[in-house]
C-alpha cells in the first residue's frame, strides 16, 4: 500500500484521512469528559434510555408465537421424545438405567477391552493402551457412572449432529443460495457462546439429559457442516470427471465418488462434532445434565480441590482418547492384504477382541469386581492431591496473594473505571476509525453495526467489563504466547513437542483449565482473568510456531546470505511474514477469551456472562439471546478487523 | 444404419465449434463472428471455430502449445464441456440434443478417457477402480470384477489387484486409469496427456505398452500430447492448435513437408525431419530412371534407413511398398541432406 501511496501524485483523497479525523474526534469526546465542567451532554456518555431497542422482547415475542400458536412445542416435545428412548437405551446398556432393553450395565472391562481394540485397530498398540487405560482408570477410580452418563450422551448426540452436518453441507455445496443463507448463520453460530445455546432449549424442552443432549446437537453441527462443504469442494476435478467418463449419475457421482473421495476432510468433521460434543455436554451441566461435568461443578464450587483434580483428569483423559481415536480414524488409509490370506489373518484385531470379550463376559461373572467396580472399594487419590495442594498453595501463597492484590488494585480495577467511564459515542467512532483504517468504509460500518447494535440492547456496560477481560487477558497471553511461539520455533524438536501440547491442550473441555487456577488463586476475577490467559494463550503460540516455521526456507537463506544478525533476521525478516497467521492467532485468542470468560463468570464476574447465567436460571429465552449475540458481535467484529489486517499483510507481501 | 458400412462416415465429426469461456459467452462469440480479430474482454476462447472428420480406427494426435485448447477441444467432444456453438457428431448423432440420461448412455457405451493426472479414486483399489464404469451401469459384481481382471492382465498390473492407488507408482496408477478407460470397451478413446506426469523412461515404456494395445484394439483414438517424438510414433495424422484454432490436421510427413502456416512451420522447426519423413512420402515418381538393385520399405522413415542410405552409392533408389511393387524414386542426395540436417 505504502508504494502506491507514495507514487501518488494527486493530492490525498479525504477518504485517506477519515480514520485519522474520526480518532481526532474520539479523542475530544474523550478530553470533553475529562475538562468540560459539567460533562459530556449524557446522549453522548451513554445510549439513551428510549433509544434502547427492546430486543429481548421482541425475541421473546417471537418464541412465544413459534412455541404457542405454531404448535412448536409439539414437534420439539416429539423429538425429545424420541431422543430421551435413546438415551435410555445407552444408558441401560454403559450404566444400567432401568430401562428398556433391561441387558443392564456392561461389565467395565468389557467396554475398556472393546476401547482398546479400536485404538490397536486405528493407531496400533499405542493407542490401544492409552483409550484401554483410560477406561481402567474411569473405573478403578470409582467414575464409571459418571463417565458413562456423560458419554451415552455423546454416543447418541454425535451420530445426529453428523447426520444433520452431512445433509447441510451437502445442500451448502450443492446450492449457492443455501450457502449464502447458511454462512452467515454458521458464522454467528460459531461465536456465540456455549450458554447461548442451552436457554432456547430450556425453555422448550426443560432441564435434564435429554435438553443437555439436544443442545450438545445444535452446538455441534456447524463444523460438520464446514467440513463437508469443503471436503466437497476439494475433490479432485479429475476425479470428478473419470466418473463423469464412466457414466455416473448426479446420485452416483455424489455417493460414489464425491463423498469417498472427501472421506478425509468429512472424518475430521466428526471428529470436531465429537470433540464440541464433549465440550458442551461437560458444560450442559449447568442445565441439569448429569455425569462428569455436574460433578466437576459441585466439587470446583465446594472447593474439594483433589476430588476435582481426579475429575479433571478423567476428562481430560477422555477428551484425547476421543480425540486421538476419531483424528486416526480420519487419517487411516486403505491397506491392501496380501493375496490367500484366511479371514483370521486379515482380521487379527477382530478376531481378539472376539476372544477377549468373550473372557471378560465370564471373568466377570466370576468376579464381580471385573464387572463393577464400586465406590467403597475405588481408589482415590484425592487425599494426596490434597495434600500436595495445599503444601504448594503455602509455598506459593505469598506470591499469589500479593499478585492477587496488586492485579485487582493496580490493574483490574483502576483498567475497569477507566473503560466504563468512557463515553459509549468515542468508543463507537474509535472501533469506525479502526474499521477504516483496515478496510475503508465498508468495514467502518460493519464493525459500526456490530458494536453499535451491542450499545442499541442497553447493555453497554455489562458489555465493556467484558471487553476489558477480554483485552487484558489477550494481552497478558499475547506477552507469554508469543515468546514462547518465538522460542519453541527456534528448533525442530522443540517446535513439534510444542505443537504437540498445543494441540493436546486445545483439545480439552475449558471447564477444565478452572481447576488450577480456582486453586490457586480462589474465586474471584483474578482466577477468571488466569483461566482465560491460560486458555487464549495457546492459539497464540500455536499459530506464532506455524507462522515462523511456514516462511520459505530460500528467503532465510537469502537473508542469511546478505548477512543478518539472528535478531535482524527475526524482526526484518521472519516475523514480518509470519505476521499474517499470527494474527490468525490472536483471533482464534480472543474467540477462546470471550468464550472463557462467559463460562468462568459462575465464578463470579459481573459481566455479559454473569447476566447470561442467570437468564439461564430464569429461563429468559430474549435476554439469553440477546446477550449471547452480544458476545457473539463483538467476536465477530474483532474477526472482521483482524481478517481485513491478515489480508492486507499477505496482499502487501508481509509488510 | 447399412450404408455406414460401405462408405465410411467418420466416427466424430466437429462443425464450426466454439468454446467460449467467460461470464457471457454467447455474445463475446457474436462480436468475434463479426470481427475475426475482436478479443471480448474477460472472456478466453478456447475453442475457435474448429471442423474435423475423424474416421474410424483412426489415430489423431492433438498438439499445440500449452493453453492453445487442446483439453477443451477434447472435453467438448466427450461433452465434459458444453460447447458455445457449432455441433459435434458421434456417429452421426448430435451429442449437444442428447439429454442426460442419452449422454450417460453414451458414455457408458461409446467412450473413455485417459486423465493427465490420473483421476483414481483413492478409495478404492485397482481393482474396484477399473470395475467403477462398469458399476455405473449395473452390471452384476462377479461378472464386473472378472471383467476387471482381466483389464488389469491387459495392462500388465496382474498381482497388483488388491493395491490402493496411494501405493503403487505413478506409471502403474496411469496403468489402472487406461484399463479403467478400456473396462467399457469403447469404441472412442480420448487420452489427454497420458503420459506427461511420468518420467523419461516409464513414459518409454507406457508408450510402447500403448501401442501394443492400440495395435490389438482397433480403436478410435484421440491423443493429446505435448512431445513430437510421442505424436510422431503414434499418429496416423496430427492436429496442431493454436489460440484454439486448429492451424493444420494432416499426416506426419505433410504436417513437416507442406506447413499450411508459418506457425506451423516454426513448430516444426525444431523437431528432426528424418525421424518423421517416410522414404514413400519422399520418393518422386519413376520417371522413366532406371530401376536397378534392392528397393527400400516405403513404410520406414530416412532414421531407419540411415545406414543404408549412407552406405547406397546409387543416385536414385528404388522405394517399394508393403507388397514390394515399386512406387518411386528417392533422390540420395536429398535424403542425405535431411539425414545430416542441411536441407533447406
Ligand atoms: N473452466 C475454464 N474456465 C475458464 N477458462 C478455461 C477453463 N478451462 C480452460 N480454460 C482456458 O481455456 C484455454 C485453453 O485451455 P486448455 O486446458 O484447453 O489448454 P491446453 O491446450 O490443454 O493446455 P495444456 O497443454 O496446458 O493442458 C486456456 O487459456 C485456459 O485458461
Ligand atoms: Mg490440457
Amino acid at each position: 500500500m505504502s508504494m502506491v501511496d507514495r507514487i501518488d501524485l494527486t493530492p490525498p483523497s479525504p477518504r485517506l484521512n477519515a480514520p485519522i479525523l474520526m480518532l481526532g474526534l474520539a479523542a475530544l469526546l474523550i478530553l470533553g469528559r475529562a475538562w468540560l465542567p459539567e460533562g459530556l451532554p449524557a446522549g453522548l456518555m451513554r445510549l439513551p434510555e428510549a433509544l434502547v431497542v427492546p430486543f429481548a422482547d421482541w425475541i421473546n415475542a417471537a418464541f412465544a408465537f413459534l412455541r404457542d400458536d405454531l404448535g412448536l412445542m409439539e414437534v420439539t416435545r416429539a423429538f425429545a421424545a424420541m431422543l430421551e428412548w435413546l438415551l435410555d437405551v445407552t444408558a441401560n446398556i454403559l450404566y444400567g438405567k432401568n430401562r428398556w432393553p433391561r441387558l443392564g450395565p456392561l461389565p467395565w472391562s468389557v467396554v475398556a477391552i472393546s476401547m482398546a481394540a479400536l485404538g490397536w485397530w486405528l493407531g496400533g498398540w499405542r493407542l490401544a493402551v492409552l483409550a484401554g487405560g483410560t477406561f481402567v482408570w474411569i473405573a478403578v477410580m470409582g467414575q464409571w457412572q459418571w463417565a458413562m452418563e456423560t458419554l451415552s450422551v455423546i454416543v447418541v448426540a454425535a451420530p445426529f449432529s453428523v447426520f444433520a452436518g452431512l445433509i447441510l453441507g451437502i445442500a451448502a455445496w450443492r446450492w449457492k443460495g443455501v450457502q449464502r443463507i447458511l454462512n452467515p448463520i454458521l458464522n454467528v453460530a460459531q461465536s456465540l457462546p456455549h450458554f447461548a445455546y442451552m436457554i432456547p432449549v430450556v425453555v422448550f424442552i426443560g432441564v435434564g439429559p435429554k435438553a443437555g443432549a439436544i443442545v450438545t446437537i445444535i452446538f455441534s453441527v456447524p463444523p460438520m457442516i464446514r467440513m463437508t462443504e469443503l471436503g466437497l469442494r476439494k475433490v479432485p476435478e479429475e476425479v470428478v470427471e473419470a466418473g463423469r467418463m464412466g457414466g455416473a449419475t448426479p446420485w452416483q457421482l455424489l455417493t460414489r465418488v464425491r463423498l469417498p473421495t472427501a472421506r478425509g476432510d468429512i472424518l475430521i468433521g466428526v471428529n470436531q462434532v465429537i470433540m464440541q460434543c464433549l465440550a458442551m455436554v461437560v458444560l450442559a451441566s449447568f442445565i441439569g445434565m448429569p455425569g462428569l461435568g455436574q460433578k466437576l461443578l459441585q466439587l470446583l464450587q465446594a472447593l474439594k480441590i483433589g476430588l476435582s483434580v481426579e475429575i479433571g483428569i478423567t476428562i481430560v483423559l477422555i477428551a484425547v482418547v476421543l480425540d486421538r481415536l476419531s483424528r486416526a480414524w480420519a487419517k487411516r488409509q486403505p491397506l491392501h492384504h496380501a493375496l490367500g490370506l484366511s479371514w483370521a489373518r486379515r482380521h487379527p484385531v477382530l478376531l481378539i477382541w472376539a476372544v477377549a470379550v468373550v473372557l471378560a463376559f465370564a471373568l466377570s461373572q466370576l468376579f464381580p469386581l471385573l464387572a463393577q467396580v464400586p465406590r467403597r472399594e475405588a481408589l482415590s487419590i484425592a487425599a494426596p492431591v490434597d495434600m500436595l495442594v495445599d503444601w504448594l498453595i503455602r509455598l506459593v501463597d505469598p506470591v499469589t496473594t500479593w499478585l492477587r492484590w496488586f492485579l485487582i488494585t493496580w490493574v483490574l480495577i483502576p483498567l475497569r473505571d477507566a473503560i466504563l467511564w468512557l463515553p459509549f459515542s468515542a468508543v463507537l467512532i474509535a472501533v469506525a476509525a479502526a474499521g477504516w483504517a483496515v478496510g475503508g468504509w465498508r468495514s467502518a460500518l460493519v464493525m459500526l453495526g456490530f458494536i453499535g447494535a451491542i450499545a442499541l440492547s442497553g447493555w453497554w456496560d455489562r458489555a465493556m467489563i467484558t471487553v476489558y477481560m477480554v483485552g487484558f487477558s489477550v494481552f497478558l497471553a499475547a506477552l507469554i504466547g508469543f515468546p514462547l511461539g518465538i522460542w519453541a520455533a527456534g528448533s525442530e524438536t522443540r517446535a513439534n513437542r510444542m505443537l504437540l501440547i498445543c494441540d493436546s491442550l486445545q483439545t480439552f473441555p475449558s471447564f477444565i483449565y478452572l481447576i488450577p487456577v480456582v486453586m490457586l488463586f480462589g474465586v474471584n476475577d483474578v482466577a477468571v482473568v488466569m483461566a482465560v490467559v491460560t486458555f487464549a494463550a495457546v492459539p497464540l503460540v500455536r499459530y506464532t510456531i506455524e507462522g515462523l516455521r511456514g516462511v520459505a526456507p530460500e528467503l532465510i537463506e537469502a537473508a542469511h546470505m546478505s548477512g543478518t544478525t539472528r535478531r535482524q533476521m527475526l524482526w526484518h525478516v521472519q516475523l514480518p511474514m509470519a505476521a499474517p497467521v499470527m494474527l490468525v492467532g490472536v483471533n482464534q485468542s480472543v474467540m477462546f477469551s470471550l468464550f472463557m470468560v462467559i463460562i468462568a463468570a459462575f465464578i463470579g464476574t459481573q459481566d455479559l456472562g454473569q447476566e447470561l447465567q442467570r437468564a439461564l436460571s430464569v429461563s429468559d429465552v430474549g435476554k439469553g439471546l440477546v446477550l449471547g449475540l452480544a458476545v457473539a458481535f463483538m467476536g465477530l467484529a474483532v474477526d472482521h478487523l483482524l481478517r481485513q489486517m491478515s489480508e492486507r499483510m499477505r496482499q502487501g507481501g508481509g509488510a | 444404419m447399412t450404408d455406414a458400412i460401405q462408405t465410411p462416415v467418420p466416427v466424430i465429426s466437429c462443425r464450426n465449434v466454439w468454446k467460449v469461456f467467460g461470464p457471457r459467452p454467447e455474445v463475446a462469440l457474436a462480436a468475434m463472428k463479426a470481427d475475426r480479430d475482436a478479443r471480448p474482454e474477460g472472456h478466453v476462447t478456447a475453442v475457435r471455430d474448429v471442423s474435423l472428420d475423424i474416421m474410424p480406427g483412426e489415430m489423431l494426435v492433438v498438439m499445440g502449445l500449452s493453453g492453445s485448447g487442446k483439453s477443451t477441444l477434447v472435453r467438448c467432444l466427450s461433452r465434459l464441456n458444453e460447447i458455445t456453438a457449432g455441433e459435434i457428431l458421434i456417429e452421426g448423432q448430435d451429442i449437444g440434443r442428447l439429454n442426460e440420461a442419452g449422454l450417460i448412455e453414451l458414455r457408458r457405451r461409446k467412450m473413455g478417457m485417459v486423465f493427465q493426472s490420473f483421476g483414481l479414486l483413492p478409495n478404492r483399489n485397482a481393482l474396484e477402480n477399473v470395475a467403477f464404469p462398469l458399476e455405473m451401469r449395473g452390471q452384476p459384481r462377479a461378472a464386473r470384477i472378472e471383467r476387471a481382471r482381466e483389464m488389469l492382465a491387459l495392462v500388465g498390473l496382474k498381482g497388483r489387484e488388491s493395491y490402493f492407488p496411494r501405493e503403487l507408482s505413478g506409471g502403474q496408477q496411469q496403468r489402472i486409469g487406461i484399463a479403467r478407460s478400456l473396462a467399457v470397451e469403447p469404441d472412442i478413446w480420448f487420452l489427454d496427456e497420458p503420459f506427461s506426469a511420468l518420467d523419461p523412461l516409464i513414459r518409454r515404456e507406457m508408450q510402447d505398452e500403448f501401442l501394443r494395445l492400440k495395435g490389438m484394439l482397433k480403436k478410435t483414438i484421440i491423443f493429446i500430447t505435448h512431445d513430437f517424438d510421442e505424436a510422431l510414433r503414434l499418429a496416423d495424422r496430427i492436429a496442431i492448435m493454436k489460440d484454439g484454432r486448429v492451424e493444420q490436421i494432416d499426416t506426419p510427413d505433410r504436417i513437416v513437408l507442406q506447413p499450411a502456416t508459418d506457425y506451423v512451420a516454426r513448430f516444426t522447426a525444431e523437431i528432426d525431419r528424418a525421424r518423421v519423413l517416410h522414404v514413400a512420402g519422399l520418393a518422386g515418381p519413376v520417371a522413366g530412371r532406371a530401376i536397378d538393385g534392392p528397393a527400400l520399405p516405403g513404410g520406414q522413415t530416412l532414421r531407419d534407413l540411415a545406414r543404408r542410405l549412407v552406405n547406397d552409392s546409387r543416385d536414385w533408389i528404388p522405394v517399394a511398398d508393403g507388397t514390394g511393387r515399386i512406387t518411386g524414386m528417392l533422390e540420395r542426395a536429398r535424403a542425405l541432406d535431411i539425414l545430416l540436417g542441411d536441407a533447406a
